[in-house]
């Protein structure tokens, strides 16, 4: 196989206090592919993401064990700032900086991690901004504030600002759940053409979606990963009673 | 909890059901008009015609509203797929009952008889229990009666060349009576056809219930 794997879990539990949330969930994530995570509300897809980039354990009383490695290094043994740049997030509700413009919003990363160059910034946000697909809509009104925008302008903001920071994985917690679907199908042309360059991993409740984006799709229920395997396989002929039963409806 | 897309399913299986069961008829009565050269029978394979091609359409519709209205997945995109696939076959058997029919009103009928050759009636029978195993395969998920439909075809094929290499002896033979014993070539020509189309229902169905396409290499 000359696929690279990206991230590779192995046997991870996450916990709340003592409510065990993941359990023993292992698997690879392949490098610039996508990968979707399916299941009901509550069966640990979001914190299983959450894990990657060590936002669960700011979660009071969270913890996890097991082990994630990305691009082979052990993510516990990271910086946790330095992980979260190299692991982007975006999450179901557009959350661009209130009080910042167009350009501030994708520039604060940069900032943040010192960059001063004027010229450089700009190039590097018009780049995010373009990569987001937004920069056609949005490059005469960059001094405008970021809330300013629709919904789903909003969220490929909200990619742009991940994006700057050239992270290597994207993680997407249900992007689209609050958009419309005009602007879901946007953010999911964006996606194919993403995976290019970054590995992907998605967390959606919108089973045709996952079955249009990804590459690979994992359904977990109640923390336990049921079935993990090429999305077309999964979507046509789910290899667990389960999966065949969620995906067509029969419970969830 | 009741699955509206169930009820819908199985609204669309038991219009294929329907469609097979006249499909079948069609075939009895287009070999009744073979073998008793009788014409009333023959205007009931043609009337059902009518009613096959009207449920294709509707099969069709049913089939695109389920589709479009619940973007199914897995076993229930497989269930309707696979319908949409048998309703073709389908409509293609009656085609071949119509064949058979207008082959013995429009000529065999008008020439002399010739002594009836017992392969085809035999290759009918086959055929139509063909069609009818596989239908019961499909509205009871059975790979099993479906496996059985693939064998019978060799048997139908085997009957086909027989009849075939005899029909070439009597034209050698009796070479004034050309023109009828090449309308039964035609005839256990329509008649393999359906033990194909038959073999290909088998086929949707062993890939609706297990999700295996095992078109062009058959086991």
């Amino acid at each position: 196989m000359t696929e690279k794997i990206a991230v590779e879990v192995e046997k991870l539990n996450a916990y709340f206090g003592a409510l065990r949330a993941i359990k023993d969930v292992s698997l690879d994530v392949l490098e610039k592919k996508v990968t979707a995570l399916i299941g009901p509300s509550g069966c640990g897809k979001s914190t299983f993401i959450r894990c990657l980039n060590r936002m669960h354990e700011v979660t009071p009383k969270a913890r996890m064990e097991g082990k994630i490695l990305i691009h082979g290094e052990d993510v516990m043994e990271r910086d946790p700032v330095l992980l979260r740049r190299d692991v982007g997030m975006v999450f179901q509700k557009p959350q661009p900086f209130p009080s910042m413009s167009i350009f501030d919003n994708v520039a604060a990363g940069l900032r943040l991690n010192g960059m001063r160059n004027k010229a450089v910034l700009a190039e590097q946000v018009e780049k995010s901004l373009r990569d987001s697909a937004l920069w056609d809509e949005v490059k005469d009104n960059l001094d405008k504030p970021g809330t300013s925008l629709s919904g789903g302008q909003q969220q490929r903001l909200c990619i742009a600002r991940a994006l700057a920071v050239r992270p290597s994985v994207l993680l997407l917690d249900e992007p689209c759940s609050a958009l419309d679907p005009i602007s879901t199908a946007k953010i999911e042309e964006l996606i194919l053409e993403l995976k290019s360059g970054y590995t992907i991993v998605i967390v959606t409740h919108n089973m045709q979606q996952a079955a249009r984006v990804s590459d690979f799709t994992a359904f977990l229920l109640l923390g336990e990963m049921i079935e993990y395997g090429v999305t077309s396989r999964i979507f046509t002929n789910p290899g667990n009673k389960k999966t065949e039963d969620y995906i067509t409806g029969r419970f969830g | 909890m009741k699955r509206q897309i169930q009820e819908e399913i199985n609204q669309l299986k038991a219009k294929i059901l329907h469609m097979g069961g006249v499909a079948e008829d069609m075939i009895r009565f287009s070999m009744k008009c073979f073998t008793e050269r009788e014409t009333g029978a023959g205007d009931r394979v043609f009337r059902s015609e009518e009613e096959v091609n009207r449920l294709q359409i509707e099969v069709d519709e049913l089939a695109c509203r389920i589709l479009a209205l619940y973007q199914p997945e897995a076993s229930d995109l497989r269930a309707i797929l696979a319908a949409m696939k048998i309703n073709s076959e389908l409509e293609r058997v009656a085609d071949q009952a119509v064949n058979i029919t207008q082959t013995c009103t429009y000529h065999l009928f008008k020439e002399v008889p010739v002594k009836t050759m017992m392969e085809i009636p035999r290759m009918a029978a086959i055929a139509q229990e063909m069609i009818k195993n596989s239908l019961d395969a499909f509205s009871r998920s059975d790979v099993e009666l479906a496996q059985d439909v693939l064998k019978k075809d060799e048997e139908e094929d085997t009957l086909k060349s027989k009849v075939l290499s005899e029909v070439i002896g009597m034209i050698r033979r009796q070479p004034s009576q050309t023109n009828q014993l090449v309308d039964l070539i035609l005839i256990s020509r329509n008649l393999e056809k359906i033990g194909d189309h038959a073999t290909n229902i088998a086929e949707d169905v062993i890939f609706m219930v297990l999700g295996k396409d095992i078109r062009h290499h058959a086991q």
